[in-house]
C-alpha cells in the first residue's frame, strides 16, 4: 500500500508539473500579450517598455521558473486588467464553481443511479431500452443548446426560474439540471453494465444459494461491487465535469472560475488564466489521487497491478 | 437478472434449435444492429445533402436579402415556399446555410478526427508495445491532457492563435488524441503477449513490422468505434466555440455560429437558432447510435 502512494504521489506532481508547462506555453509560446494590450499605433519604444514592465523580455525558462516558484507560495502575479493579485480573483470565484459542480454530481448520480440499476435488472425489457434511448439522446445533445432551451422555457416562458445569477436555490436548478444532465448518460451506462457484470458473477450465485432475499442480493452483494469502476470513471470524469461546467457557466452567465477563465482568454490575461488553470487542474489531480486511494483500499488488485 | 437464471437452467436441456440456420442467424445478426443500420443510412444522406451543397441549397448561404429578414417556416403563418426554413435577422435563406454549415461541421469533425486518431495511435502503439519508461512517459502525458479540460484547453490555443478554420481544425484534432492512446495502449499490452507477436519476435522480425504488420491490423476496430464516436464529440466541441464566437467566423455558416447568432433571436423567430441546435442534435445521434451498433458487431467486450 505504501508503495502504491508513493507511485501514485509522484505521478500527481509530475502531471500538476505537467498542466503548469502546458498552460504556460500555450500563452507564451503562442502569443504575444504586448500586442494586444497597447494600442496599435503605439510605438516601437512604448512595445518594449511594457515588455520589459511584464517581464516578458527575460528568456522563457527564466520566466517559466519565476512563475512556479511564485505559484508554490500561491503568487500567481496580479492581473494585468484589475490590479489585484490573480490568486485572489480565482479563489473569489472558486465555490461557485465548486457549488455548481457538486450539485451537477447529484443530479447525475440522482437521475443515473436508479435508472442504471432499473435497466440492469430489467434487461432487454422496455424499461432497458427507455434508458439506453435516453443515454443515447442525452449524449448527443449539445450542453449549450439544452441549456438556451431550458432557458426559453423556463425563465422567458413561463418565468418560473431566473435565467442567470447566483445566490439562491432557484439560481442553482437550471444550471444544476444542466450539468447534471450532460454527465447523467455515461454514468448510467456504467452503472448499467457494473451491475450486469457482478450479477453474472459466482458469489451472487452463492448469495442466491443461500437463500437470501433477492432485494438484499442486489443491495448489499451486486451494487456495492457495481459501485468501484462507477466511482473511478466519475473520479476521472471530474476533468470532463469541470469542462462541462465552462461551459454551463457561459450558457448561465454563473460567476464561477469558468466564466473567469473564458473571460481572461478574451482578454489575454495571462496571469488569471494561468492561476485558474493550475488551481482547476490542482483539484482535478487531488480528486483523482483520492479515488485512486479509496478503490485501492477497497480492491488490492489494484493497487499491486496498477 | 430472469435471462441470466433462464440460461443456467437451460444449458444442455433440448427446447432450442441446436444448429439455427446459417441465413437464420444473420438475420437475426442484421436484426439486432437495426438502430445502427438506420443511422447509417441517415448519417449518409446528411452527407450526401452537405456534398451536394452547390446544387440542392437553393440560394446562396450568404446572399443577404434585408427586406426579408426574420421570415418564418414555410409551414407558419406568414411563412413563404420560397425560403423552406424561413430566413435569418438579415434575410439569408435558412435552408441553404443549414446545408452549407453541416459542410463545415462534419469537414472539422472528419479531419479533425484524422488527425488525433493517428497521433493517439502511434503513441498508444508505442507505450504499450515498449512498455518501462516510453510508457511512463507517455501515459503522464495522457493524464496531462485527460486532466485539463478539454473545453480550456480548446478555448485557451484558439484565444492564442485566433479564430478560423485551419486553426479550429488544428486544435481540436491535436488536443483530442489522448482518448485514442489509451485505449490503443491497453489493446497493444494484451496483444503483445499472444503467440503470433512472440512467433514474429522469434523469427527477427523488426519491431517495426511487428507494430504495424501484425499489432496495428488487429486494432483496426477499435480504432474505428473510437473515432466514429470522437467524431461526434468533436462536432459538439466544435459548436459551442463557434457559439461563444471563437470558432468558424461569419458570414460562413456554421451550426454553432448559427445557433450562436440565432440566440438573441430566440424570443420571436425561435427557428434561427432551433434548426442548427436540431441538426447538431441529429448528427451527433446518428454518428453515436453507428458507433454503438459497430462497437456490437465488431467486438462486443470492448469497453467504452
Amino acid at each position: 500500500m505504501r508503495l502504491y502512494i508513493a507511485r501514485q504521489l509522484t505521478q500527481l506532481v509530475v502531471v500538476i508539473l505537467g498542466i503548469s508547462l502546458l498552460a504556460f506555453a500555450i500563452l507564451h509560446v503562442l502569443g504575444d500579450p504586448v500586442l494586444l494590450l497597447l494600442p496599435q499605433n503605439a510605438g516601437k519604444a512604448e512595445f518594449e517598455r511594457y515588455r520589459h514592465l511584464l517581464g516578458l523580455d527575460r528568456p522563457l525558462y527564466v520566466q517559466y521558473w519565476k512563475f512556479v516558484s511564485g505559484a508554490v507560495c500561491g503568487d500567481f502575479g496580479k492581473s494585468w486588467y484589475a490590479d489585484t493579485p490573480a490568486f485572489k480573483l480565482v479563489l473569489e470565484r472558486m465555490p461557485a464553481t465548486i457549488y455548481l459542480t457538486l450539485a451537477g454530481l447529484v443530479v447525475a448520480l440522482l437521475i443515473a443511479l436508479p435508472l442504471g440499476l432499473l435497466a440492469a435488472l430489467k434487461r432487454h425489457s422496455w424499461i432497458d431500452t427507455l434508458c439506453t434511448a435516453l443515454a443515447v439522446a442525452g449524449q448527443a445533445t449539445p450542453l449549450f443548446w439544452l441549456g438556451i432551451m431550458l432557458i426559453i422555457v423556463f425563465a422567458v416562458r413561463l418565468k418560473a426560474l431566473p435565467a442567470s445569477g447566483y445566490g439562491t436555490w432557484q439560481n442553482f436548478v437550471m444550471p444544476a439540471f444542466c450539468l447534471g444532465a450532460a454527465l447523467a448518460p455515461i454514468t448510467m451506462r456504467l452503472v448499467r453494465s457494473g451491475v450486469i457484470e457482478v450479477m453474472n458473477m459466482e458469489f451472487i450465485k452463492t448469495a442466491r444459494a443461500k437463500g437470501l432475499a433477492e432485494g438484499r442480493v442486489v443491495v448489499k452483494h451486486a451494487f456495492r461491487n457495481a459501485c468501484i469502476p462507477v466511482i473511478t470513471v466519475l473520479g476521472l470524469q471530474f476533468g470532463q465535469l469541470l469542462g462541462g461546467a465552462v461551459v454551463t457557466e457561459t450558457v448561465f452567465a454563473w460567476p464561477g472560475v469558468a466564466t473567469l477563465t473564458v473571460d481572461s482568454i478574451r482578454n489575454q490575461d495571462f496571469p488569471v488564466v494561468q492561476c485558474a488553470v493550475v488551481l482547476l487542474a490542482l483539484i482535478i489531480v487531488s480528486i483523482n489521487f483520492v479515488v485512486d486511494m479509496v478503490v485501492g483500499y477497497i480492491d488490492p488488485r489494484i493497487r499491486v497491478g496498477g | 437478472m430472469s435471462a441470466v437464471r433462464a440460461g443456467d437452467v437451460t444449458i444442455g436441456s433440448a427446447g432450442a434449435p441446436a444448429h439455427p440456420t446459417e441465413r437464420g442467424r444473420s438475420l437475426r445478426r442484421l436484426w439486432r444492429l437495426r438502430w445502427g443500420l438506420a443511422a447509417a443510412l441517415v448519417l449518409l444522406l446528411i452527407v450526401f445533402v452537405t456534398l451536394a451543397a452547390p446544387w440542392l441549397a437553393p440560394y446562396s448561404p450568404v446572399e443577404v436579402d434585408i427586406q426579408h429578414r426574420l421570415g418564418p417556416p414555410a409551414w407558419m403563418e406568414g411563412g413563404k415556399t420560397d425560403h423552406w426554413l424561413g430566413t435569418d435577422q438579415i434575410g439569408r435563406d435558412l435552408l441553404s446555410r443549414m446545408i452549407y454549415g453541416g459542410r463545415v461541421s462534419l469537414l472539422i469533425g472528419v479531419t479533425a478526427v484524422a488527425i488525433s486518431s493517428t497521433i493517439g495511435v502511434l503513441l498508444g502503439l508505442a507505450a504499450g508495445y515498449f512498455g518501462a519508461k516510453i510508457d511512463w512517459i507517455i501515459m503522464t502525458l495522457i493524464n496531462v491532457m485527460l486532466t485539463f479540460p478539454f473545453v480550456l484547453l480548446a478555448l485557451a490555443v484558439i484565444a492564442v492563435l485566433g479564430p478560423s478554420l485551419p486553426n479550429m481544425i488544428f486544435v481540436l484534432g491535436v488536443a483530442g488524441w489522448p482518448i485514442y492512446a489509451r485505449v490503443i495502449r491497453a489493446e497493444t499490452m494484451a496483444l503483445r503477449e499472444r503467440e503470433f507477436v512472440v512467433a514474429g519476435r522469434a523469427l527477427g522480425m523488426s519491431h517495426a513490422r511487428i507494430i504495424f504488420g501484425q499489432i496495428l491490423p488487429n486494432l483496426v476496430s477499435a480504432i474505428t468505434v473510437v473515432a466514429t464516436l470522437q467524431i461526434a464529440q468533436v462536432i459538439i466541441l466544435e459548436s459551442f466555440l463557434s457559439f461563444l464566437g471563437l470558432g468558424v467566423q461569419p458570414p460562413t455558416p456554421a451550426w454553432g455560429n448559427m445557433l450562436g447568432e440565432g440566440r438573441v433571436y430566440m424570443l420571436n423567430s425561435w427557428w434561427i437558432a432551433a434548426f442548427p441546435g436540431a441538426a447538431i442534435f441529429i448528427t451527433t445521434l446518428v454518428i453515436n447510435l453507428m458507433g454503438n451498433a459497430l462497437r456490437d458487431w465488431l467486438d462486443p467486450h470492448m469497453k467504452l
